[in-house]
């Protein structure tokens, strides 16, 4: 069995799917040469609009087939009432056996996914991450073929590649026009950017919008343009508003989260890369968001303005923005209502392409510009990779999303999380899942201290720069010895040979597998 | 016990019958940890508090805190039960609810030396800080604190003490002054530091900082936090600032100078500086130090 760069074994081929092992974060040229485009040449409609009836009426304009590639945007996240709906119909239409290629899989109920796979729509799930039902039925063998993930930069990169094509994009847009002109920015069910769509809407053979709020034309603003759309569809309801941003903007209380985020402002604003027009990626979980709140309180004291903010957009980032703390926001994905409605209202708060934003393969990527990512993580290994998708007992726990892009193109990524959580360390000496390799992690910061990573590109300037504070430098080996000393060791996951998910990195090779848990 | 750590700016109280709080309360900034054995620990799980934070003590016990464990009252039935778990722990203090006389002290320091001394820990060595949490305790706060030489502390309880005084508990603690200023007088007649008690509302950061800095004003040493939210802000006020440290280094360069050119008085920026003066930049300089502050020439680290 080969054995990829990050020590994992991985078999030759996994069914159809043929295994090229991941070799270092910028080890490979890209091979495949041209882009690859299912977009077609197409006449403009006789009638003059492109307003279908129903979902069934549009799914079968679009010719969709048994076997075919189907593909949605997750920025209605919890609140998404889109897929469910699309998926319904094409089920009442009898179609079978699809690939099912979302950017991400939200977790959604009544219908859930696991009931289109348990009746054969859907055959194979191609995206960044299944979690809640989805996710455990997978992980306990549901599907035949591996689920494939991949992080949002390798998303694009796998459709251009021609690895991902998309025969019929679903796009859920908050305002759309007859001619097919959208957007996520204005409406009731306004969920702000749509990046993640992009790649689909330029693409796919045939795209449909599908909205609950007709606008006159022409829609303004329009993210997606009309030369992109076939098809458009009303449907009564889109998504759930308080779903959309659900979650996203609270401020932690846990005195442990805030100590993290608290240190992780601190050593940024250690950094001699803290200066004036810096650039920042601070991400979305709890600790991120009190992060974020630390560092712009780290700029007021010494006067650092950023130059950009980049990726999922937040309240408090919005905050930091309207403060003239930063320059530019570019974001991928807006986090919240705040956020949401902030695209529309400054000309610097922009909507981004996610292939913008992550894409190696695309002539540079804004990711290559950042100076610091902050990365969230279930696990870390002594080796610095990152396990953000498996929990403690090998359970789905979230998406790769945009992590493994971020700490590859930051010059400094900094993964955060608590040594233990629960009854579980989270500093072991090998992860469950690799995700994110550890060349990529610059250090990781803790409650119990901060290790950097001495295989990192910047570590003699990072230990220069951190030897000048009082911040707590500690090896990562203590790290997992102080974890495991409250826990004790736990008892390996037991799993079966059957390969479920194929963990692909931004370059479209293998840096790990998840197998069959044994019940 | 040979690293004591001088400081005692906060003491958090984490309770004897909670692991996962057990083991995050090391990583906060607090100077002490208090593992409560009292309050915050139901009846039915008094022996599993026990067993829990003796093998907290023996096995993670955080190399940089002050050490104490907080057993059950006097008159409590858990009492001896508590004491021989906790002198075998081997924290560096005890800390005893609603302390009223000089003799309850002895009777307990008396245990703690019989335990001491059948497992083999030097006779003395546990210190004491005894809670004041009636008028009783306040009245005889100089006798309780001069009762016997493990006694290292006095801590102020609130809740116990307007209860017994008929009294209000208001956020302004105008009910808890003069218990305030008779427990520091106390403490300051028999050597031993005073804790200020605890501020009740967690979410209430800008009244903890009110509350706090009167504390601080007043002089007390150091503050009991309930809840690790408050460790930070009550550490800034009991921390020297850098104007603090800056100046106590210029009044010590100064003494120094003086010194050198053999001269019997020294000024700065007009001023004389006389030994309270001297002995006030040292403790700064030494609080700033034991709070972990770089301190070099001018050039401290903040």
């Amino acid at each position: 069995m080969p054995v990829n760069a990050v020590g994992r074994e991985l078999p030759e081929r996994i069914g159809n799917y043929l295994v090229k092992p991941y070799q270092g974060t910028n080890a490979l040229e890209p091979t495949s040469k041209k882009v690859v485009s299912n977009r077609v040449l197409t006449l403009r409609p006789a009638s003059g609009s492109k307003v279908v009836d129903t979902l069934e009426q549009a799914i079968q304009a679009t010719g969709l087939k048994n076997g075919m590639t189907i593909s949605f945007h997750h920025s209605f996240r919890e609140g998404d009432l889109v897929v469910g709906q699309v998926l319904t119909a094409i089920r009442n239409l009898g179609i079978k056996n699809l690939r099912f290629a979302p950017s991400a899989v939200v977790n959604i109920k009544n219908p859930s996914i696991v009931d289109f796979v348990r009746d054969g729509t859907i055959t194979r799930i191609e995206a960044s991450g299944i979690r809640g039902e989805l996710g455990d039925a997978v992980i306990d063998g549901l599907m035949e073929e591996p689920v494939i993930l991949r992080t949002h930069g390798a998303r694009p990169r796998a459709i251009e590649a021609g690895e991902l094509e998309i025969d019929v994009a679903f796009i859920g847009a908050s305002a759309a026009d007859e001619y097919g002109n959208a957007t996520g920015q204005i409406g009731p069910n306004a969920c702000g950017a749509l990046g993640y769509s992009f790649i689909d809407v330029t693409t796919a053979g045939k795209v449909v919008i599908i909205t609950d709020n007709m606008v006159d034309y022409p829609c303004v603003p329009a993210s997606i343009s009309q030369q992109y759309v076939d098809y458009v569809v009303v449907v009564e309801q889109i998504g759930i508003p308080e779903k959309i941003g659900a979650g996203a903007t609270r401020m932690t209380r846990n005195p442990r989260d805030l100590m993290i985020a608290q240190r992780i402002a601190d050593v940024i604003a250690a950094s001699r890369l803290f200066k004036n027009n810096f650039s920042f990626q601070t991400g979305a979980g709890s600790i991120s968001i009190a992060c974020t709140n630390y560092l712009a309180d780290r700029m007021e004291e010494r006067g650092i303005k950023a130059s950009f903010a980049l990726g999922g957009i937040t309240a408090n980032i919005v905050e930091m923005f309207n403060k003239g703390l930063v320059r530019v926001l570019e974001g991928s994905q807006s986090f919240d209502a705040v956020a949401a409605r902030a695209i529309a209202e400054h000309p610097n708060i922009l909507e981004i392409d996610n292939a913008v934003y992550s894409n190696m393969y695309g002539k540079g990527c804004m990711l290559d510009k950042l100076n610091f990512g902050v990365l969230t993580a279930l696990e870390i290994d002594v080796d610095f990779n990152l396990n953000i998708l498996t929990g403690s007992s090998g359970e789905m726990m979230g998406g790769l999303g945009g992590g493994p892009d971020v700490a590859s193109g930051a010059d400094i990524s900094i993964a955060a999380l608590p040594i233990v959580r629960g009854r579980t360390p989270s500093v072991v000496n090998k992860v469950f899942t690799i995700c994110t390799p550890g060349e990529t992690v610059a250090m990781v910061v803790t409650e119990a201290g901060i290790a950097l990573n001495p295989r990192h590109k910047h570590y003699e300037m990072l230990r220069e720069d951190m030897e000048k504070t009082d911040l707590k430098i500690v090896s990562i080996e203590s790290l997992r010895q102080l974890a495991e000393s409250f826990t004790g060791k736990p008892k390996q996951i037991e799993c079966t040979d059957k390969i479920v998910c194929i963990v692909e990195y931004r370059d479209g090779t293998v840096i790990d597998v998840i197998r069959q848990i044994k019940r | 016990m040979e690293q004591r750590v001088s400081l005692k700016r906060t003491s958090l109280y984490v309770s004897g019958s909670s692991p996962a709080n057990i083991n995050e309360a090391v990583f906060y900034n607090e100077d002490c940890i208090v593992y409560d054995l009292e309050d915050s620990v139901p009846t039915s799980e008094k022996d599993t508090a026990r067993l829990i934070v003796y093998n907290a003590l023996r096995y993670q016990r955080p190399a940089d805190k002050y050490v104490i464990i907080r057993v059950n009252g006097i008159y409590s039935e858990f009492l001896d039960e508590d004491l021989e778990a906790s002198v075998r722990a081997r924290p560096d203090a005890l800390r005893i609810p609603k302390v009223e006389s000089a003799e309850e002290v002895q009777k307990i320091s008396a245990k703690v030396a019989e335990i001491e001394s059948q497992v083999g820990i030097e006779v003395g060595s546990i210190e004491l800080w005894c809670n004041i949490e009636s008028y009783l305790g306040v009245i005889n706060a100089l006798e309780i604190a001069s009762a016997d030489p493990r006694v290292v502390a006095l801590a102020l309880g609130a809740e116990d003490y307007t209860a017994s005084m008929k009294a209000q508990r208001t956020k302004q603690g105008l009910e808890m002054f003069y218990a305030r200023n008779a427990l520091l007088i106390a403490c300051r007649a028999a050597g031993v530091d005073a804790i200020d008690m605890v501020f009740s509302d967690i979410d209430d950061l800008e009244g903890l900082r009110e509350d706090v800095s009167m504390a601080r004003n007043l002089g007390f040493d150091g503050k009991t936090a309930i809840h690790p939210r408050q460790i930070d802000t009550i550490n800034s006020f009991f921390t020297p600032s850098k104007k603090e440290i800056n100046y106590a280094l210029r009044v010590l360069a100064a003494v120094e100078e003086g010194k050198r050119l053999n001269k019997g008085a020294v000024a700065l920026d007009g001023s004389m500086i006389d030994k309270p003066v001297e002995l006030r930049a040292l403790t700064t300089i030494a609080q700033a130090r034991a709070a972990g502050i770089k301190i070099g020439g001018e050039n401290h680290a903040g």
